[in-house]
C-alpha cells in the first residue's frame, strides 16, 4: 500500500480539467484508489466522487493506492500532481 | 393560413425549406420489476456503449471544426459514462432490485444530479446539467427512443429549436441545414454568432417557434428583418424568393469589393475591420475583405472550459491570428469578463448590478496573476505581427496607467530573458464609460488609440441597462448625447495625432456611418459579414456632405430627428 499527501496550490483547484486526467490516469492501475479530503474519501477512478469533494487551492489531499500495482499507480498519479496541481 | 412570427436577425439571408424539430423524446421512465437482471444489464451495457461512441463522433467533430478547447467537454461527458460509481452502481441496482435497468439508470442519475445541484458553488451547479445531459442521452437509448442525431439530416430544412446546444451547432451540416429558429437568444448568443460564422440565416428570440411550428411544414427565415413566416402562402413564398434573389444578386455585387480599398467618392480612406472572437473567425475576416482586425474578443478562450487558459494556449492563439492576418492590424482586447459575461470558475460574488460591477479590467488589475499571464502570451505573440493591445472598461486615467505598468513590467521581464517582443506595440483603451470620453483630451496624450465601444457607452449613459427589454427604448445609438460623446473622443485622439476606431453594433450600421464618417472615424470594426455591405455604402459617400449632415445632426433634439434625417438624406 502507498499513501502520500499533497498541498494543491492550483488557482483552480482540482476542477474539471486536472481531475479528468487524474480519473484517466487512475484508471490504467488495477489497484484501489482513493482521494481523502476533509475527512471524506472517493473512487480516484469515478470522475464525479472526485469532482464532489470540490478541493479547492491550498488543500491538502491524501492518495491512497492499494493492490498489486500500488507503487507505479502512486507514481503515476504523483507525476500528474507535479505537473501544475500540486507543488 | 400562414403566420408571421418576429425576432431578432442574428445572421443575415433568405432560407425557404421544410421545419425540422428538434425535440427531446419523451423519457418518461417507469418503475417494472424483472425477472431476468442479466437481460436488463446487457440492455444498459448496449445504450452505454452507443452513447459512448456518438461522444465520441462529435468530439471528433467539434475538434476539427472549432478546436481543442470546445471539445474538451466532450472528453468529460464521456469519462462521466465510465464512472464506476455511476455505472456500476446502476448495474448492481439492478441486479439486487430487480428493476428495470431505465428505472436504474434515472435513480441512480437524478441522485448525482442532486448532490450537484445542491452543492455551493456555480461551477459545481453546473456540473449538473452535465450529468442530466449525457444520462439522458443513454436512458433514450434504454427506451429505444435515441437523441435525433442532427449529423443524419439529409435534405433541406429550417431547423426550428428552443435553444441550439454547442454539441448541436458542432454537428450542422450547411448543405442540408439551410436557416434556422429559436426560441431564446440573442445577437451575440452562441447559436448566433455560429450562424454568422458559417453564414446560415437565422432568427432567434422568436419565444414561441416550438410552440407554433408543426413537423415538415414550410418556413420562411428572413435573417435581414428578423422574420419567420409559417407556411406561407404562394403570394409570400413568391416574394421572398424574389428577395433571396435580390439578396444573393446583391452579396454577389458586395463581393467585388473585396480587394478594393475602403473609401468614399471623394477620395477619404478608412479602415474597415472585423470584430472576432477566435482564430477561428478568420475564414469569414479574409472573405469578406477586412483590412484588420478591430477586436479579438479574448474572453472566449476562457469561457465554455474548466479553468484559466495557460500562457502557452493564449499566445498560440493571439500568435495564428497575428499572422494569419499577415501584417494587418489586429487589435487584441484584455479579458472582459463580469456583467452579462461570467466564468464560473472563478467562483465570483453575485452583484447586484454586475454591469456596474466588479469586471474587465477592475478585475484584471485585482487579479493580476491572471492578468499578467495574458500581458506575457499578447507580449510574446507581438513579434509575429501587428499587435495592438486594448484594455476594457477603463473609467480612469490610474487604471489606464496601472494596466501600462504592468504591461511595462512583464515586457521588461521577457526582454531580460531574451524573448522576443515587438518594441512598438500600440497601447489603447476602450472608450465605453462616460467619464472617459469627458477626459478623453486627457487620455489622448497618454494612450495610443481609443476604441469606442457604443454597446456599453450607450447604456452608460443612457442609464438603461441593456438586458432589460422594458427600458429598451433607452438603447439610442442616435441620440445627439452620443453623437457628441462619439464628437469629444474622435477630436481628442486627433488633436494629439492618434486615431479612434469604434467596434460597437453601430459602427457597421448603415444609419450611423455617414454620422460616423463625418466626425472622423479612422476605424470601424464590426460583423465580418458587415464589411462588404458598408464599404460598399461608403464609396457612395462623400466625406464633406457626411460632415455637413453631422454638424446638422448635433444640434438636433432627439435621436428620432437624427434617424429620420440620415434615411432621408442618405438611404434613398
Amino acid at each position: 500500500m502507498a499513501e502520500k499527501t499533497f498541498k494543491i496550490t492550483a488557482e483552480t483547484g482540482i476542477h474539471a480539467r486536472p481531475a479528468t486526467q487524474l480519473v484517466n490516469k487512475a484508471g490504467q492501475y488495477e489497484s484501489e484508489i482513493t482521494l481523502e479530503h476533509k475527512g471524506k474519501s472517493v473512487n480516484l477512478k469515478s470522475i464525479m466522487g472526485v469532482m464532489s469533494l470540490g478541493v479547492s487551492q491550498g488543500a491538502e489531499v491524501t492518495i491512497k493506492a492499494e493492490g498489486p500495482d500500488a507503487d507505479e499507480a502512486m507514481a503515476g498519479i504523483e507525476e500528474i500532481m507535479k505537473a501544475g496541481l500540486s507543488e | 393560413m400562414s403566420k408571421l412570427l418576429t425576432g431578432i436577425g442574428a445572421s443575415s439571408g433568405i432560407a425557404i425549406a421544410k421545419s425540422f424539430k428538434i425535440e427531446t423524446p419523451d423519457l418518461t421512465v417507469e418503475k417494472k420489476n424483472i425477472e431476468n437482471a442479466e437481460e436488463e444489464i446487457a440492455v444498459f451495457n448496449k445504450a452505454l456503449e452507443a452513447s459512448i461512441g456518438e461522444l465520441e463522433v462529435i468530439r471528433e467533430k467539434t475538434k476539427q471544426d472549432l478546436g481543442e478547447e470546445h471539445a474538451e467537454i466532450f472528453s468529460a461527458h464521456i469519462l462521466v459514462l465510465n464512472d464506476p460509481e455511476l455505472v456500476d452502481t446502476i448495474r448492481q441496482k439492478v441486479k439486487d432490485e430487480k428493476v428495470n435497468a431505465a428505472f436504474a439508470l434515472k435513480e441512480v442519475a437524478d441522485q448525482f444530479v442532486s448532490m450537484f445541484e445542491s452543492m455551493d458553488n456555480e461551477y459545481m451547479k453546473e456540473r449538473a446539467a452535465d450529468i442530466r445531459d449525457v444520462s439522458q442521452r443513454v436512458l433514450a437509448h434504454v427506451l429505444g427512443k435515441p437523441i435525433v442525431s442532427l449529423a443524419e439530416i439529409n435534405e433541406e430544412v429550417v431547423l426550428i429549436a428552443e435553444d441550439l446546444t454547442p454539441s448541436e451547432t458542432a454537428q450542422l451540416n450547411k448543405k442540408y441545414v439551410k436557416g434556422f429558429v429559436t426560441d431564446i437568444g440573442g445577437r451575440t448568443s452562441h447559436s448566433a454568432i455560429m450562424a454568422r460564422s458559417m453564414e446560415i440565416p437565422a432568427v432567434v428570440g422568436t419565444k414561441s417557434i416550438t410552440d407554433e411550428a408543426e413537423k415538415d411544414i414550410f418556413v420562411i427565415v428572413d435573417g435581414i428583418d428578423g422574420k419567420v413566416i409559417l407556411n406561407p402562402t404562394d403570394e409570400e413564398l413568391q416574394q421572398y424568393r424574389t428577395k433571396q434573389e435580390q439578396y444573393e444578386e446583391q452579396k454577389k455585387e458586395w463581393a467585388k469589393l473585396v480587394n478594393e480599398p475602403s473609401s468614399t467618392m471623394d477620395g477619404h480612406q478608412v479602415e474597415l475591420a472585423a470584430n472576432i472572437g477566435t482564430p477561428n473567425d478568420l475564414d469569414g475576416v479574409k472573405n469578406n475583405g477586412a483590412e484588420g482586425v478591430g477586436l479579438y474578443r479574448t474572453e472566449f478562450l476562457y469561457m465554455g472550459r474548466d479553468e484559466l487558459p495557460n500562457e502557452e494556449e493564449q499566445f498560440q492563439a493571439y500568435k495564428k491570428v497575428v499572422e494569419e492576418m499577415n501584417g494587418k492590424p489586429v487589435v487584441i482586447r484584455t479579458l472582459d469578463i463580469g456583467g452579462d459575461k461570467e466564468l464560473p470558475y472563478l467562483d465570483l460574488p453575485k452583484e447586484m448590478n454586475p454591469f456596474l460591477g466588479f469586471r474587465a479590467i477592475r478585475l484584471c488589475l485585482e487579479k493580476d496573476d491572471m492578468f499578467r499571464t495574458q500581458l506575457r502570451a499578447l507580449l510574446r505573440a507581438s513579434a509575429f505581427g501587428n499587435l495592438k493591445i486594448m484594455f476594457p472598461m477603463i473609467a480612469t486615467l490610474d487604471e489606464f496607467r496601472q494596466g501600462k505598468q504592468m504591461l511595462e513590467e512583464e515586457r521588461g521581464a521577457l526582454l531580460e530573458k531574451g524573448v522576443d517582443v515587438s518594441r512598438d506595440i500600440e497601447i489603447g483603451i476602450m472608450v465605453e464609460i462616460p467619464s472617459t470620453a469627458v477626459m478623453a483630451p486627457q487620455f489622448a496624450k497618454e494612450v495610443d488609440f481609443f476604441s469606442i465601444g457604443t454597446n456599453d457607452l450607450i447604456q452608460y449613459t443612457m442609464a438603461a441597462d441593456r438586458m432589460n427589454e422594458q427600458v429598451s427604448y433607452l438603447y439610442q445609438p442616435y441620440n445627439p448625447a452620443i453623437l457628441r460623446l462619439v464628437k469629444m473622443v474622435i477630436d481628442a485622439s486627433h488633436q494629439e495625432g492618434k486615431w479612434t476606431g469604434m467596434c460597437g453594433e453601430m459602427a457597421g450600421d448603415p444609419i450611423a456611418i455617414p454620422l460616423l464618417l463625418g466626425l472622423g472615424l479612422d476605424e470601424f470594426s464590426m460583423s465580418a459579414t458587415s464589411i462588404l455591405p458598408a464599404r460598399s455604402q461608403l464609396s457612395k459617400l462623400t466625406k464633406e456632405e457626411a460632415e455637413k449632415a453631422v454638424e446638422k445632426a448635433l444640434q438636433m433634439n432627439t435621436a428620432q430627428e437624427v434617424k429620420d434625417y440620415v434615411e432621408k438624406t442618405f438611404l434613398n
